[in-house]
């Protein structure tokens, strides 16, 4: 029962707030609906089971994507009612595109649910934890995916760098290939002055 | 008692608020790309919740790799949108015809 009103509880926080992130008239509220949607869909997640899940999507999501959403929202000095302006026009279309989706979606969780059916609606109870048996599946025979995420991830930070890097042209930055190729032969000289004759340069 | 049919029910409604909200701000770039996130959002309840009701880890393996994805996007747009705005001084797709397309 509390599972129930749980369950009920986080979708209903999650649906109200995407809606909030759609028709909000400011993009920074947009943001923090977006920040509580995001929350409440990992309550969800928690509710099926997926704890690692839940806790990567407040990580991740939360900690990192709404804040540079946030940051470049901030960021850029936008006059935001013009860009509103197709808003009415869009709408009866937009609205039409949606509830076609939707009947479409209905349809297949309905066909879905009269067809054959999954044969155990609740998961076998498992003696290990969630992110042990998901660890343990990511480092074996997720092992090639798992690297080439961290290798989109690579790319996408070199790439946001390259994008967004501005070379200044009043800065007087140090030229490294120069600074590694000096020796010391060259660039020091050991001397050992007799007394009162002073160094000779 | 909770079934499959209510995450689904829930990622469908966040997958077509997420449809809507592309076609109503058609000019707004930074809502176009939160869109896409609450899109990928409802991909990833779908995930978690076949998962775990067939007792199948694979499906939450992907919504992590779906993160993934998701996260370089984010950051990638933004690039881009940092840049575009930084030439042009505006966000509005309208704008973005340089290549005549």
């Amino acid at each position: 029962m509390i599972a129930l009103i749980a369950f009920y509880l986080f979708a209903t926080l999650t649906i109200v707030p995407a809606v909030a992130v759609i028709f909000a008239r400011n993009p920074v509220h947009s943001v923090l609906w977006l920040i509580l949607a995001f929350f409440n869909a990992a309550g969800l997640m928690l509710l099926a089971g997926a704890e690692f899940i839940a806790m990567l999507l407040v990580i991740v999501y939360v900690g990192a994507v709404a804040v540079l959403f946030l940051f470049v929202v901030m960021m850029l000095n936008i006059d935001f009612a013009s860009l509103r302006s197709g808003f009415t026009k869009n709408l009866p279309f937009g609205l039409i595109v949606a509830l076609v989706l939707m009947g479409e979606m209905i349809v297949a969780v309905t066909a879905w649910e009269e067809g054959a059916g999954i044969g155990n609606a609740a998961p076998p109870p498992t003696a290990v934890p969630n992110i042990v048996a998901l660890g343990e599946l990511l480092y074996t025979r997720y092992l090639f995916p798992f690297e080439l995420a961290g290798l989109v991830l690579l790319v996408a930070m070199v790439g946001a760098i390259v994008l967004t890097h501005r070379g200044r042209g009043d800065v007087r930055t140090p030229k490294v290939w120069r600074q590694n190729r000096r020796r010391p032969e060259e660039a020091v000289k050991l001397a050992n002055p007799p007394v009162g004759e002073g160094m000779k340069l | 008692m909770i079934g499959l049919g209510h995450y689904l029910t829930v990622a469908a409604i966040l997958f077509v608020l997420g449809v809507l909200g592309i076609f109503l701000n058609r000019r707004n770039v930074i809502l176009m790309l939160m869109a896409i996130e609450l899109i990928l959002l409802a991909v990833n309840i779908n995930l978690v919740a076949f998962s775990a009701f067939l007792g199948d880890l694979t499906g939450q393996v992907m919504a992590m790799f779906v993160l993934t994805v998701a996260a370089a996007e984010a950051a990638i747009g933004l690039a881009i949108l940092v840049i575009f705005f930084r030439r042009r001084g505006s966000i509005a797709v309208d704008d973005a015809d340089r290549m005549r397309g």
